[in-house]
């Protein structure tokens, strides 16, 4: 991204070669993959839960400079979010369950609660600085930021699941706030960069792949297919489905929508934390960068509708070229270039199709 | 034909400072169908929800023994007891298949296969139609659906809430067919229902709702005999097709 | 005047705050940006609220205010006062331009939308050259009004604030009109608001240019205030925190965005100020329990502070009685020239490879009770919709009144004297009854959203409101006049349907399914008001299955299967057609 601009000015200026073009389109597609990534777990957040997940950013951060922090021996404080996070989500439990509090369901909320968080925590603790070996990293992260997403929507939005998109949002972006915050507390002011996951490198004519590009597309390719495979073929991931379509519908035959919310923000937050440890080898990231990346994927869903997983795949993958070659010409409004590219799209979207649903709510 | 399934004892209902039912009590025992029926705007579909779990209640609502106090909605599918709703809810951008195979979630997985032959020989129609999006069937076959989703999970109870509201004559036959059907099946039911005089004739019992309370209750046939019931539910028999 | 009373009230209040003495002039700095969040906040509640279309941009229009203002007052040197209608000018075209291209979109495309070109705009004010980039443009002049200059922030503070509570009295006459009307329709019932000619389009661009020009006017003052203007207040993060504004006072409230200007701008500065001296300066911990506090006030408060703490107070608004005997003209219309009513001539309509209604013809006369009947799925709703234009035929000639419709808006058809109800109701739950049948009249009526606001439009409302009390009363409603209609039960809301459908003065009613809910009383009740309106004059097409119901009331029956008409005649000819038996009636009629 920002690097990235430099290299090329001081490669050929601002004339355009073969290599430069090779070089941008391969730069788009990388960060489109990672916009497309976004784009879908933002897709399903909201067709789950309703949620316009913009703490999405901070998945990406969290995971990106816990797996960089890792990687330089010590623990993350997002470890200990993740515990304090869980006993409040506890409390909310214990609380909501006070009339009818079962053995087992108390059982299970503890395990999920504060074993689970507690248990990364140690781990962290005792694996960081004691080896350095990447895919234990790796894991690491995930778990921690899959376990911050399970008691982010337990705690600010299971109990108020019932209120309007409107409010959903603004619950929302206060999330948003409060997670940039600590974002700041543990990783500092100072941007990380974290370990390449493959150092390794394709040359093919005048075009230079690198192994991590090769990461990005084969990782983002097994997510896609993956989450497809759930959808379409497994009985959960059609509860899911069901939830989004018509919530009374889903719990009258005995789908939980909090379990439904809690696996959706569990997968977004997975991906936003993947896709995060895919480029805190390749650019910087500070501990506020994730909002400006999620948007982007944001970008991408809009396009797609918000509805459709494959639109907003192709969506995000220009997202990514736009912003690339606007990046080489005009650097400038790079952000303003991408931003607006919504509106075209929308215009046309709303010229085929005027017909809007009312709100329901 | 004796064992109490549902007890609904002294349960009242509010919107806010309205209250929408008042003090009402309601039995259904296995193996009956019961039906309550009653103007738009009586309670009817209230206090389905309530004993669903849709809506909350003050009162005593006990299903199989079991108090339902403090059970959510997903519980009370556990416990057996399921409803068809007015709008009907139905997956719209999921397959018929897909509908009725969420509709066994909480069943294991060998006894949904058998749940789909069941289904399958009620509504046929429904097989023809498996792999066909179900907000793209028709009204009726959309019944029939929502009836066969809730099947699927096995409920000891079934609560249908106006089965025939908006269907034409002909499919209402099929569905009070139906419904007949599941008495002999061993699934209960409990029938809200504005077409009066097909409730009262498939009904064991009935129960007639005014004004968020009971006025009468008591076998189906007392019911249908009854001159209040005549004058405002029934009216007098018109040349024509209203009977069904 | 007794609604005006708390307002005068508070105007008092916060006319006599700045002079008690050895008030700390911070405070004094606080309430004017309390007042400039709150005039934002207001476009908000209106735009966002009652309009259900969520702005994540309002900050740019702010921004349009501001720069305008400083560009003109510092590179020209124009006096302020004249800047300020071309300011509120700036933003207003700004929204015209950007709510042509965004307002069309609903549900989940709007806020992403406007959050696109929000941070498009911003990114746009810091890089332009003539705006300073970054740096933005200092030295604005301060307002002056002969020798005084607005320099501190005590003397701005009245203009701020006549302002405020100017704009409030204006958004709330506005709502409580017939344009007001048409708006709290937008978010929950645009397609019935079309059926009775309100433009809803434009009415969607009133809001969004009202709310950016309320938006224009914080900015200006922000300018003057400030005196300066830099891209950072007009960014994402200030349009989110104006939403958070409106929110966290009660979205559908206009003194909402007030309240929620004071305790989001406040929480702010304790925040800022205290944190630090209990924690230390670490980090950006104000940031943290900002949000913490924010999605916490949500769940205790979810639907706004605004309607919580009216919700303490003990007094209740008591239920005015309307005037009835204001007089409302009737609908301006042509005369009838033909005894044809509505005709259709090989009407079809196709969606994708499936044919809903396929060749259908039939006519309804004057004073002719015509009901459509046949299975689910027949296409008799969706003839309703072809009529009614709400959806386009794919082919054939529709004449409504020997007039052409192949074409016509919704809205058009509502001016041709053809009023309808729906299959599934569409009433806006949290308007009263009367406010529901009173939009009935949109067409009837003519006072504009300025008239509203300024309070011209009372004998035009007078004349709207009485009108609607009429059918209430014609339909037997009159008990539940002052009700929400969303407190009705289903049946009751269909006959307040039919109340609305009547204010239009139609010739031609076309009811969907009227008696499904009814018990047996309330049919033959119903039954014996459409005969009288028949023999009255008006025309009633209408589906419905209760055949009881049917074979009782109507001249003539149309019969569809599979999309196709299979019968046409009296009651008792349709009783007996073997076709409509197979297909329809079943063996038992």
């Amino acid at each position: 991204m920002a690097a990235k601009r430099g290299r090329a000015d001081a490669e050929g200026g601002r004339s355009l070669n073969t290599t430069i073009l090779l070089f941008l389109i391969q730069d788009g597609i990388t960060n489109g993959a990672i916009y497309a990534l976004l784009g879908l777990a933002l897709v399903l957040v909201f067709a789950v839960t309703r949620v316009i997940l913009i703490p999405q950013g901070e998945f990406i951060t969290y995971g990106a400079l816990s797996y960089a922090t890792l990687a330089a021996g010590q623990v993350p404080g997002t470890a200990r979010l993740a515990v304090v996070m869980g006993l409040v989500a506890f409390g909310f439990d214990v609380f909501a369950a006070r009339k009818s509090l079962h053995a087992r369901a108390l059982l299970r909320a503890f395990t999920v609660n504060i074993v689970f968080p507690v248990v990364v925590l140690l781990l962290t603790m005792w694996l960081a600085g004691r080896q350095n070996n990447i895919p234990v990293n790796i894991t690491l992260s995930l778990l921690i930021v899959a376990a911050i997403g399970l008691f982010l929507y337990r705690i600010a939005f299971q109990p108020i699941a019932h209120t309007s998109v409107l409010v959903l949002l603004i619950a929302s972006v206060g999330c948003h706030l409060a997670m940039q915050g600590f974002g700041l507390v543990f990783f500092g002011a100072e941007g990380l960069r974290g370990p390449t996951i493959s150092d390794a490198a394709i040359t093919i004519g005048d075009l230079r792949i690198s192994g991590q590009s090769l990461v990005v597309y084969g990782i983002t390719a097994a997510l896609i297919i993956a989450l497809w495979l759930f959808f379409d073929f497994t009985l959960y991931g059609k509860a899911l489905r069901a939830t989004a379509v018509n919530r009374l519908g889903a719990r009258l035959v005995g789908i939980r929508t909090s379990l439904s919310g809690q696996i959706a923000f569990l997968l977004a937050s997975v991906i936003g934390a993947i896709s995060g440890i895919l480029i805190v080898p390749i650019t910087t990231l500070y501990y506020d960068t994730g909002f400006i990346v999620g948007l982007k994927g944001f970008v991408a869903a809009i396009i797609g509708g918000l509805i459709s997983y494959p639109l907003t795949a192709v969506a995000a993958l220009v997202v990514g070229i736009v912003e690339a070659f606007s990046s080489f010409y005009a650097s400038n409004y790079k952000e303003v270039i991408v931003f607006t590219l919504i509106i075209p799209v929308l215009v046309l979207r709303s010229l085929a199709a005027p017909e809007v649903e009312e709100e329901k709510d | 034909m004796s064992a109490t399934l549902l007890s609904v004892a002294d349960t009242s209902i509010s919107y806010g400072k309205v209250e929408a039912v008042r003090s009402v009590s309601l039995e259904v025992k296995a193996n009956e169908i019961v039906t309550i029926v009653g103007a738009n705007g009586a309670g009817k579909t209230t206090l389905l929800n309530a004993i669903m779990g849709i809506l909350p209640q003050h009162g005593r609502i006990s299903f199989n023994g079991q108090d339902l106090a403090g059970l959510d909605i997903e519980d009370r599918v556990a416990a057996g007891l399921s409803l068809v709703p007015e709008h009907r809810e139905l997956f719209g951008t999921m397959s018929v298949e897909d509908n009725l195979q969420l509709g066994a979630f909480r069943i294991a997985k060998a006894t949904a296969a058998q749940s789909f032959e069941r289904v399958y020989a009620l509504f046929p129609r429904l097989k023809e139609r498996r792999q066909q999006l179900a907000g793209t069937l028709s009204g009726g076959e959309q019944q029939m659906l929502a009836m066969g989703r809730a099947l699927m999970g096995e409920p000891r109870l079934l609560m249908l809430d106006e089965p025939s509201l908006g269907l034409a004559p002909l499919i209402v036959a099929d569905i009070f067919k139906i419904i007949g059907a599941l008495r002999a099946a061993g699934v209960s039911v409990l029938l809200v229902e504005q077409n009066a005089k097909a409730a009262l004739q498939i009904a064991d019992r009935a129960y007639v709702m005014e004004l968020g309370a009971f006025i009468l209750h008591g076998p189906a046939a007392d019911i249908a005999a009854d001159p209040r019931v005549v004058a405002s539910y029934l009216g007098f028999q018109h040349a024509g097709a209203s009977a069904v | 005047m007794s609604q005006r009373l708390p307002v005068v009230i508070f105007a008092v209040i916060m006319a006599v705050l700045p002079l008690i003495p050895n008030i700390p002039p911070f405070w004094i700095v606080l309430l004017d940006n309390i007042g400039l969040a709150a005039l934002v906040a207001m476009g908000l509640v209106l735009l966002t609220g009652v309009g259900g279309l969520t702005s994540f941009g309002q900050a740019a229009f702010c921004g349009f205010g501001a720069y305008t203002t400083a560009v003109l007052s510092t590179h020209y040197g124009l006096s302020p006062w004249l800047t300020l209608p071309l300011s509120l000018l700036v933003s207003g075209l700004a929204a015209v331009v950007l709510g042509i291209v965004t307002v069309r979109l609903s549900g989940h495309y709007l806020p992403l939308g406007t959050l696109a070109w929000g941070l498009g705009l911003f990114y746009l004010f810091s890089k332009l050259e003539f705006l300073g980039r970054n740096d933005g443009i200092s030295a604005i002049p301060p307002l002056q009004i002969g020798s005084l200059r607005m320099l501190d922030p005590g003397t701005i503070y009245y203009v701020i604030w006549i302002a405020v509570i100017l704009a409030a009295l204006l958004t709330t006459n506005l709502l409580d009109s017939r344009t007001g009307r048409a708006i709290r329709a937008l978010r929950r019932g645009h397609v019935a608001a079309e059926a009775f000619g309100v433009q809803t389009a434009r009415a969607k661009l009133l809001v969004f240019i009202y709310a950016a020009v309320l938006a224009g006017l914080s900015g200006w003052l922000y300018a003057h205030l400030q005196r300066a203007a830099n891209p950072t207040p007009f960014g994402a993060h200030a349009s989110i925190e104006y939403l958070f504004i409106a929110v966290v006072g009660g979205a559908g409230y206009v003194w909402g965005g007030v309240l929620g200007a004071a305790v989001v701008v406040i929480l702010k500065e304790v925040l800022q100020s205290y944190l630090p001296l209990i924690f230390g300066g670490q980090g950006q911990l104000e940031i943290i329990v900002f949000g913490i506090v924010l999605v916490a006030l949500l769940h205790f408060a979810p639907s706004g502070m605004w309607p919580w703490l009216t919700n303490l107070l003990p007094f209740k608004r008591s239920a005015t009685r309307t005037d009835t005997s204001a007089e409302l003209a009737p609908r301006a219309a042509a005369p009838l020239t033909s005894e044809v009513l509505l005709k259709l001539e090989g009407a079809r309509k196709q969606f994708g490879g499936v044919i809903a209604v396929n060749d259908v013809s039939f006519s309804v006369g004057t004073r002719e009770i015509v009901a459509l009947i046949g299975p689910n799925g027949a296409g008799k709703s969706t003839t309703f919709n072809l009529v009614t234009r709400v959806l386009e035929s794919s082919a054939g000639r529709i004449t409504v009144c020997g007039t052409d419709i192949d074409g016509a808006t919704p809205q058009q058809i509502a001016k041709l004297g053809v009023a309808r109800t729906f299959q599934h109701v569409k009433l806006i739950p949290d308007m009263t009854v009367l406010e529901n049948v009173a939009m009935g009249a949109h067409l009837r009526g003519h006072a504009g959203a300025i008239a509203s606001m300024l309070r011209l439009d009372r004998a035009d409302e007078a004349g709207l409101l009485a009108e609607a009390a009429r059918q209430i009363a014609r339909v037997g409603l009159s008990d539940q006049i002052d009700q929400l209609a969303g407190s009705l039960s289903l049946g009751q809301q269909r006959i307040v349907e039919i109340a609305r459908a009547l204010c239009v003065d139609p010739v031609l009613l076309l009811l969907d399914e009227p008696a499904a809910g009814l018990r047996h009383m309330e049919k033959q009740q119903l039954a014996a008001l459409l005969r009288q309106l028949r023999d009255g004059g008006m025309s009633v097409l209408l589906v419905e299955h209760d055949m009881g119901f049917v074979m009782d009331l109507a001249d003539r029956i149309v019969v569809l299967d599979f999309g196709t008409k299979i019968a046409e005649g009296t009651p008792d000819v349709i009783k007996s057609n073997p076709d409509v038996i197979r297909a329809y009636l079943g063996a038992t009629a």
